[in-house]
């Protein structure tokens, strides 16, 4: 077993390319299948602290506050994210309060935790222990957290009440928009960029 | 001068062509070399780039397992496949979620909470429910089925635009939550006793499990597969 330095294969197709350096913000991506293949990342590492942070706070907010409010003939009602899972599991519906819970709660908040705990030590460079473990968990879970599918969920089910009850925003929905936002930007990051810069200054370390 | 710009060995650096910087290129087929066909394996998690490994050698860099295309790709997939398509069934016909109100109880199935959205006037909403809850299982089913045929046959037909559909199944496969969402907040929020009572139905846990069924799905399938020189009918599957 013996390493290729300088080539590069597509995840998508399986070809090889001999890698290109790329200036800042380029892209490379296969030309037969269109996956990406590389990017450079520029001051990408220094944006994951203060990213992750933002999101960790508009995080609890989003899970602290009730979502939405209802009001019906005087009768009142609101709920947050946990007490509708535990609504769902007085139901019986254990599994799909499961489902809700690891891709809305669980997930999302496992990302948010490993990037702080891997962007710190990032900061000069070097590699936490664990390491390995958590980039590839970080990999894993990238398809699973879907806060975004959520908001869109939140807001189908406001127009879906606002015919029947008064329907009142809380203050939770609007983190879960902020929040949707610097995820989107935050995950956007493929967690391979964590073994370039660890690559890099092992490099450097050997010169 | 970083170790990542070292030479590829002279016998590899003529056939294997740089990385081309493009954004916005439509793919086209191309001819470019199978990484498998030069004794090369990249390593799908950390990237670097191996020779001479063996089938699940684990990656001197990452340590993971690095195979030639992950394990039994097609059975898998199939298997997931099936499981999706029978469980999509009592998803649409099953009830996903009851009303109990003073006026009655109704059963709400993922078809009729869009017609009820459309003739209450609300299109946009019912439009985005019909495409994320119908049209987008429907066209995971369809398109995963599709792909993993034509790779185990081995085609050539079309397949830059099978590696298009792929990053579409892969982008669009989370939205099909959405219904699980909504009902899960309607269950937590109107709780009105004996005014107004939103239960889940057991249509919404076969939806969630077509969703899990269809994203586990297209994760194993191997979207290598679909670039693969047709199988020699000698060699095992």
């Amino acid at each position: 077993m013996q390493e290729v330095a300088d080539a590069i294969v597509c995840t998508g197709c399986d070809a090889a390319y001999r890698r290109t350096r790329l200036g800042r913000r380029e892209i490379a991506t296969c030309p037969r299948c269109g996956t990406e293949l590389d990017r450079n990342w520029g001051a990408w590492a220094t944006r994951i602290l203060p990213l992750t942070t933002a999101c960790l706070i508009l995080f609890i907010i989003a899970n602290a506050f009730p979502i939405v409010e209802i009001e019906l003939r005087g009768l009142h009602s609101e709920t947050t994210l946990v007490g509708a899972l535990f609504a769902l599991t007085q139901e019986g519906r254990s599994l799909v309060a499961l489902l809700v819970l690891a891709t809305t709660l669980a997930f999302p908040l496992a990302q948010l935790l490993i990037l702080l705990y891997l962007a710190v030590p990032l900061v000069d460079r070097r590699r936490p222990a664990g390491f390995q473990i958590l980039v590839r968990l970080m990999q894993s879970l990238r398809p699973w957290g879907m806060i975004e599918v959520f908001l869109l969920g939140v807001l189908v089910a406001i127009v879906k009440l606002s015919g029947m009850a008064h329907v009142l925003p809380g203050p939770a929905l609007w983190a879960f928009m902020g929040l949707t936002v610097l995820l989107t930007v935050l995950l956007s990051f493929n967690p391979r960029a964590f073994w370039r810069v660890v690559f890099d200054a092992d490099a450097e370390r050997q010169e | 001068m970083s170790r990542h710009w070292r030479q590829l060995p002279s016998e590899l650096a003529s056939a294997v062509r740089p990385a081309v910087v493009a954004q916005f290129t439509e793919p086209a087929e191309v001819e470019v070399h199978q990484a498998s066909e030069l004794g090369l394996r990249g390593c799908p998690h950390c990237g670097t780039v191996w020779r001479d490994v063996g089938e699940g050698e684990p990656c001197g860099h990452c340590g993971t397992r690095l195979h030639r295309r992950k394990p039994d790709s097609f059975r898998r997939t199939w298997a997931l496949l099936i499981a999706a398509c029978i469980m999509y069934l009592p998803a649409n016909l099953l009830p996903v979620m009851v009303t109990r109100s003073l006026f009655g109880t109704q059963y709400d199935t993922i078809l009729s909470g869009v017609i009820y959205f459309w003739v209450g006037g609300s299109y946009g909403v019912a439009a985005i429910i019909f495409v994320a809850s119908f049209l987008v299982p429907l066209f995971k089913l369809v398109a995963l089925v599709l792909m993993t045929t034509l790779a185990q046959r081995g085609s050539t037909w079309r397949r830059p635009e099978r590696a298009k559909l792929y990053h579409a199944v892969e982008f669009i496969g989370r939205w099909s939550m959405l219904d699980v969402f909504v009902v899960s907040l309607l269950v937590g929020l109107v709780r009105i006793q004996g005014f107004a009572e939103i239960t889940a139905g057991i249509g919404i846990a076969a939806f969630g499990s077509v969703v899990v069924l269809t994203m586990l799905a297209s994760l194993s399938f191997d979207p290598r597969l679909t670039w693969d020189p047709r199988p020699e009918r000698a060699a095992p599957p």
